[in-house]
This record gives structure tokens, sequence and C-alpha cells, in this order.
């Protein structure tokens, strides 16, 4: 009785781990929450008591360019969907005109003892209203990634890594899914769609769960973060990385903030 | 006839080389994934309706190069069955050799995810293919087999070795422009005519270089044309078969070169670029024109000892030999190409 009660126990730790662990972060919500379970191999484990945190900013020091604007008129299904003049998502700054959004951080270096779990719960992006959601994300390494077309026209979704095996997958139908896994990590994977030029996307793929793209006001979270000295990276599209170094002890939060500052010569 | 349907082979090729240099201009080599089939369906079953955007330029290049294919395939067997020439036929078996090497090297770049060893081949290949179905058009010629209207007075060798060197110079200058086209380099060196505000750039990388390349190649191209010209004008001012395609060459040369400045200034506006591709093509097939009629002597003469040893086609000797015949029907009538 009491052996089967032990059984139950660790199954109830390991579903709770897994949950935890969750997809990945193609949502706003930090996937670093995910790290206080994780612990596989020869790592240490994480541990949860003494986590600390990352929080801060991306910031732009200066007037950003203008968003190239996009001429979908060559389908149909593209111009019905998007009734208003569009843009490229290259540049999302804030109302106050500082806050950098889609910007990617991450922990580039100094999580080396530990090792994380691979969650099962795949990563996602759609193809939607001929864009695609999202348009910056990360995920790990031996996580499925799926690939969904909710358009009701032809995509192709074509990744164009250096470390990782290039792929080039049509989805002609509406409603038409696939799945496909990462399995080195790289900073970034960019994603286009060669039928629509304009449609193009970035996911990271890393070994561990310390990272999270900022929000509309540029705001990011890496919570659960074992002490320890830490290289953070903060990754743009067009305005290259940045990099901070960050030490934190146990339940300490610190805060970081990525300026960016906009090149005279940086076009869509 | 055979002659009707060669030029029109021409025409067709040229319209396949604009919508190739479309696909590689709108970046839409990859909008299609598989091949031979098009989002799994049968090339010639994928419906109109998704022809949308991208895949319209890639998919409509696919089906232009299956219909000159089938075209090669009609001239090649009519070739054989029609001509008595039979170092002729084999060079219409060649030519259907060379469509279909493209077709392959076409499916290859897109499964392999458009290599730039694989695309410039597929370039390189293209124009030697449109130069076989020109040449074969000119072959097939009246004014070519009935010798011109001056063939007794010979050519000198100045101008067939200028001419040759002018259509190999343009090839070799047609497979750097290729290769600059598909390893991203069309706007390495980013102004025109100075180069970063130099006349010599400031800066090197591999782009840079290949894009630095092509420009000398078209300087190189433009002077040897311009003395071809020069030569033809001066030589053999006479003979309209050769100085139609000098004059036109010339033309060519000077619209191939502003739009080669355009295509730099327009920051590769695709239509530009497109014509470019397609003037640069005409270019080479012009100076191999005006190469083939300065050598047609020596390749007729050589075509006539072959119909006489292996054809045993005795008709042809008057028709292929007009010089030795003066009385050939074709030379009376003062037929031409």
């Amino acid at each position: 009785m009491r052996l089967r009660n032990t059984w139950v126990g660790l199954l109830g730790i390991a579903l709770v781990g897994t949950l935890a662990c969750g997809g990945g972060s193609s949502e706003t919500k930090p996937a670093a929450s995910a790290a206080t379970t994780a612990a596989a191999g020869g790592g240490s484990k994480v541990d949860a008591a003494t986590a600390g945190d990352v929080k801060g900013m991306a910031v732009i020091d200066g007037a950003a360019p203008t968003n190239t604007a996009i001429k979908m008129n060559a389908d149909p299904v593209c111009m019905k969907a998007n009734g208003t003049p569009q843009s490229q998502e290259t540049y999302m700054v804030a109302a106050d005109g500082k806050g950098l959004g889609n910007v990617f951080v991450y922990v580039k270096d100094g999580l080396d003892k530990f090792t994380f779990d691979t969650p099962t719960e795949s990563a996602k992006i759609d193809q939607k209203d001929c864009r695609y959601h999202p348009h910056v994300f990360g995920m790990r390494v031996g996580q499925p990634l799926e690939i969904l077309n909710s358009d009701p026209t032809l995509h192709n979704i074509h990744a164009l890594p250096k470390d990782n095996a290039e792929f080039n997958n049509g989805q002609p139908i509406q409603g038409m899914k696939m799945s496909h896994t990462f399995d080195k990590p790289e900073v970034m994977v960019p994603f286009k769609c060669d039928v629509h030029g304009w449609m193009n996307a970035y996911v990271a793929v890393l070994n561990h769960p310390y990272f999270m793209v900022t929000d509309k006001d540029g705001k990011f979270d890496l919570p659960n973060l074992p002490p320890g000295t830490y290289t953070l990276e903060a990754w743009h599209e067009k305005l290259g990385t940045q990099v901070a170094t960050v030490t934190i002890g146990a339940k300490e939060s610190k805060d970081v903030t990525f300026t960016f500052k906009p090149v005279a010569t940086a076009t869509n | 006839m055979l002659h009707r349907f060669a030029k029109f082979l021409v025409a067709c090729t040229v319209l396949l080389i604009l919508a190739g240099s479309l696909v590689t201009s709108h970046d839409a080599g990859l909008s299609v994934p598989d091949w031979p089939t098009s989002y799994g369906w049968n090339m010639f079953t994928f419906p109109p309706s998704m022809w949308v955007a991208n895949i319209l330029y890639e998919h409509g290049h696919r089906l232009i190069a299956s219909g000159v294919g089938f075209l090669t395939i009609i001239m090649t067997v009519w070739l054989w069955m029609a001509e008595p020439r039979r170092w002729l036929r084999w060079f219409g078996v060649a030519t259907l050799g060379s469509v279909v090497a493209q077709g392959l090297l076409g499916g290859l770049t897109v499964l392999f995810f458009l290599p730039a060893a694989i695309s410039t081949a597929h370039a390189g290949l293209a124009e030697i293919f449109f130069c076989m179905t020109v040449a074969i058009a000119i072959f097939t010629s009246p004014g070519w087999i009935a010798g011109y209207h001056d063939a007794s007075e010979d050519i000198g060798p100045p101008l067939r070795r200028l001419a040759t060197f002018a259509t190999l110079l343009i090839y070799t200058q047609i497979l750097v422009g290729a290769t600059m086209r598909h390893t991203g380099a069309g706007l390495a060196i980013p102004d025109f005519p100075l180069m970063f505000g130099h006349v010599i750039p400031d800066h090197w990388s591999q782009a840079i270089a290949i894009h630095f390349t092509h420009r000398v190649g078209a300087l190189l191209v433009t002077l040897t044309i311009l003395t071809l010209f020069a030569h033809v004008w001066s030589r053999y001012r006479h003979r309209p078969e050769l100085t139609r395609p000098a004059a036109f060459i010339v033309a060519l040369v000077a619209v191939q070169v502003t739009l080669g400045a355009l295509t730099v200034l327009s920051k590769r506006d695709p239509l530009i670029n497109s014509v470019h591709v397609v003037c640069g093509a005409m270019v080479l097939t012009t100076s191999l024109v005006l190469t083939l009629r300065a050598w047609r002597g020596s390749i007729a003469d050589r075509g006539l000892r072959n119909a006489d040893s292996h054809d045993g086609v005795q008709s042809a000797i008057p028709i292929y030999n007009p010089i030795r015949n003066p009385q050939s029907t074709i030379r009376n009538e003062g037929a031409r190409a």
C-alpha cells in the first residue's frame, strides 16, 4: 500500500511537472515558468525555493523606421482578409515611443549545469489572414512544432535554418496541419512563405525554457531562474542583438533594459 | 515549314526565359515546394484558382517549360523524319536532350532549395538551349541553305574569330550574371555608375567581387561588340546577313546596359530585372547568329560531306551547295533568313 502511494505521488509530481513545462512560448506567457520542475539527465535540478527573477524592457532609443507597406493584391483571399492598408511587423513600438515589442529575450549562457525535460506539448504557428502568428516565438529542441494553415488559400512554410535541416512544405488546403521538430538549438530560424513574399516569422530553438518575446509594451519576464550569473541576449529582426550580464541571488529579482538604436540604413 | 516551326520554338523559348527570370526576380522559386507535382496535384491539373501570388510565376514557368519541351520533341522528330543533313538531325536530338536536362535541373533546384550551383547551371543551360533553337532556325533557313547572296566571297578568319570570341564572352558574362543573381549579389554594389562612390570599390566581399566582375564584363562585351560592328561595317557592308545582326546587337547592348543600370537604381525592380535577363539572352543569340553566318561556309561544307557520305540524299547536293551549283533554285529566289 505504501509502495503504491509512493508511485501515485511520483506520478502526480511528474504530471504537474509536465503541465508546468507546457508548450512553446508562442503565447506571451513566459516559458521560464516551466523551469522549476525540469531536470533530467546529468544536470542539476532547479530549486524553485531559491529561484529568482529577471524582468525588464526592450526599448528603442530614437524614432523607429516606418514599417514597409505590404501589397496583398496578388492574392484575393489576403486582400479580403485585410481590408485596411497593411505593413510589415518589423517594428512594434509601444504608445510611449520607446518600448519595443517582438524582441526575443533569452538566457544565452549560464545554464550549462542544468538540463531540462523536453515539453511534449506542441509549440504552434498559424498562417492566418496571410500572416504568421506569432511573428516571433521560441520553442525547445525536440519539441514538436505544429504548423497550421487557417487561411482558405495556399501557403508554403519554408524554414531557413543554418544549423538545423531546411524544409519547405506546401499547405494548399485550409485547416491543414503538419508537425516539425528541430534537433539543434538555433537563434533564430527564419520562416518565410514563398507564395506571399511579405510573410515572415522567426523561431528560436533552445535547450532550456528561459526565453520570452517582449510584449507590445516591450516588457519581458524570466521567472524561476536559479541563482547564478547569466548572459542574456535580446534579438530584434532588424536592429540586431544586445547583450547583458546579470547575477541574481536566491529569491532575488533584477531588472534589465536592452536599448536598441535605430540604424540609419535600417529598412524593412 | 520546318524553319517557321523552328522560329516559333525560338519565340516560345524567349517567353520561357522571361517566365524563368520572373520567377527569380520575384523570389518565387520555392513557391511551389514540390516537383514534378504542384502542391500534390499533377502539374497539368493544378487548379487555376490556386495560381495566386508567386505561384503564378513558378507554376506558369513550369507549364511554359513543358510546352517548350513538347514543341522540342515535335521539332526533333520532324528533323529526324525530314532533314537530310545527318548532323542537323543529331543536333535536334541534342537540343531535345538539353531541354530534358534543363527540366531536371529545374526540378532539382526546387527539391534542394535553390542551391546557387544548380540554379546557375539551370540558367546557363537555358541559354545553351536557347542558342540551339536559334541555331536550328538558322540552319533550316532558306538563306543559310542558299549560302546567302555573296557566299562566294570568303569571310575572313578575323571576323570568324572575333564573332566567336564575342559569343563566348557574352555567354561567360551571362554566367557571371546568373551567379550574381543566384547568390543574391545583385545589389552588392548599390550605386551606378560609380561603385560605393568610387570608380573601383573601396571594400570587397565575395558578393561585391561577383557584382564587380559582371560590370567589368559588361564593359568588355560592349567594347567587343563595338569592335565587331566596326569590323562588319567596314569589311562586309554589302552583306546584309552580317550587317543586320551586327547593327541589331549594338542596339541590344545599349538597351542591355541601360537595363542593367536601371536594375541597380530601381533596387532590382522585378520587371526590369527580368527584361534584363531576356535582353542578355537576345544579345547572346544575336551574336550567335552573326557567328554562325560568319562560319557558314565551313559548316555547310561539313554538312554537305555528311549528306554525301552518310545520307545518300543526292537531291541535297544542289540545295546545300549552291556555291558549287549556281542554278540552285533557292539561291535564284534570293531567299534569306
